[in-house]
């Protein structure tokens, strides 16, 4: 009846990775909900957030009782602390999906400021970078994860990017201001999510290497 | 049918000394429940009641009923023997009959069963209890070796091979690895789950971790009381009683 500690490991695993799997989409319908301009798709996204908030429950209640149960020690133990703290920030990866939904319904009700180029990019990046994040968590790569951690830095400049160009439409024109700002709320979002990826990066390594390396600034 | 057994009222004495106050539980088929409780809780008394194994202590005395299939075991048409092949036991202290081979300390229930058995029916009762007991891959080329021989945990399976050669419905085990290492403790944890897809396991332990990591529901007792009962997730993550928790938390006991 009991399954075993390893099959449970295992099934905690598989659980992480299909709510991973469940935000990357989300995150990649919105933004393509937004760019092919198709306002039917962004009902799929909230669908998806109604899964991922259960899967963010359940990850949690797995955890907690493989604690109380199993007293994991070592590598066990750092993979479940890992898989909690993934855990919250997948789920806040889903937010920020939902996020971008909210934009899109008013982006998509009014014409287009300037064809979506950067965002689009981000959005790329972003995703590669939950991607890679969790391919790292299941495979214990903590090689992958640092290298993750290093294309935040493309995603910030490319935020920065996309704000510097809206700035120029909105003085240029200011009826483009409340589009303008949406897009770049929505590059904050795809921002965030980037961070969010990173954040899971760190927990990885500190997962398979058992060392922390929040904080500590540039990578070197 | 839901429940291997369902204990009702059970009260025991050891002469004018009540150990056990009015126990009422019911214990799942096909699963494993443990009982844990500190020292002189009523534990063992607890599960030693489940198959009669207090018949013969002197100044013994027990009231209330265990349903076991439904017939309180207590009654007076119950052949305690035939009972306990169907409630078999595990002890603390691995006891196989030191002077039998591995082969025949599993083979001799088999034998006292009555039912005639060729020999190569023998030999395939004693492979698929070894196998259940995780013990075959070991053993299979050693099966002449002496009981005593062998170390510490595989005598425990070899016990539980012996148990289950009888085919029990229900396994009671008494602190089944107190006396063993870490790694026999761990295949024997390991065999108590695999087990609980076929049988019905109760288990007493002192050992709280080992409660959680191998029940899907724990008993907890204090002083001859049960002062809860529920499922392991449960009892370790939010038990209801506040002397449990302090019990699980190291607070006592």
């Amino acid at each position: 009846m009991k399954k075993h500690y390893r099959e449970e490991l295992g099934s905690l695993r598989e659980t992480v990775l299909r709510m991973g799997g469940l935000v990357e989409q989300m995150t990649h319908r919105a933004i393509q909900a937004l760019v092919e301009r198709k306002i039917e798709m962004l009902a799929e996204v909230k669908a998806m957030e109604a899964q991922v908030n259960q899967l963010h429950i359940d990850i949690d209640e797995i955890c907690l009782e493989m604690i109380a149960l199993r007293q994991p020690t070592a590598a066990d133990l750092r993979f479940i602390a890992a898989a909690m703290k993934i855990n919250t920030d997948m789920e806040r990866i889903g937010d920020q999906a939902i996020n971008v939904t909210e934009r899109a319904e008013f982006l998509l009700t009014v014409p287009p400021v300037k064809p979506l180029i950067d965002i689009p990019r981000m959005a790329e990046i972003a995703k590669e970078m939950l991607r890679d994040a969790l391919d790292a968590f299941v495979n214990g790569n903590d090689e992958l994860a640092y290298n993750a951690i290093k294309k935040d830095d493309l995603v910030d400049h490319l935020k920065d990017q996309v704000f510097r160009e809206l700035l120029t439409y909105m003085m240029a024109d200011p009826a483009t201001i409340p589009r303008a700002l949406e897009l770049i709320l929505v590059s904050r979002h795809l921002e965030r999510i980037a961070d969010h990826a990173t954040n899971i990066c760190e927990d990885v390594i500190f997962m398979v290497k058992g060392k922390d390396i929040r904080h500590q600034g540039p990578l070197a | 049918m839901e429940n291997a057994l369902k204990v009702k009222d059970l009260c025991a004495w050891f002469g004018n000394h009540q150990v056990l106050n009015n126990i009422t539980m019911d214990i799942r088929r096909h699963a494993v429940t443990s009982v844990m409780g500190p020292s002189g809780c009523g534990k063992s008394t607890f599960i030693r009641c489940l198959n009669r194994m207090h018949d013969l202590t002197p100044g013994f005395r027990v009231a209330g009923e265990v349903l076991f299939d439904g017939r309180d075991i207590y009654s007076e048409k119950i052949d305690p023997v035939l009972l306990r092949r169907k409630v078999g036991m595990v002890f603390q202290q691995p006891n196989p009959f030191p002077r039998m081979s591995a082969f025949e300390n599993v083979a001799v229930g088999l034998k006292f069963n009555g039912k005639k058995r060729s020999r190569s029916e023998l030999a395939e009762a004693v492979e698929k209890s070894l196998r259940m007991a995780a013990l075959w891959d070991e053993l299979k080329d050693h099966l002449d070796r002496l009981g005593s021989s062998l170390s510490g945990g595989q005598q425990q399976r070899l016990c539980i091979a012996r148990a289950l050669a009888v085919e029990p419905e229900v396994l009671l085990m008494d602190e089944p690895c107190s006396a063993l290492d870490p790694v026999s403790t761990a295949k024997i944890e390991e065999l108590i789950e695999d087990l609980s897809d076929k049988y019905t396991i109760v288990v007493v332990t002192h050992n709280m971790q080992q409660a959680g990591r191998i029940s899907d529901y724990v008993a907890f007792f204090l002083l001859g009381d049960l002062i809860e009962m529920d499922k392991a997730a449960r009892i370790f993550t939010n038990p209801a009683d506040k002397r449990t928790e302090e019990y699980i938390t190291g607070r006592f006991g």
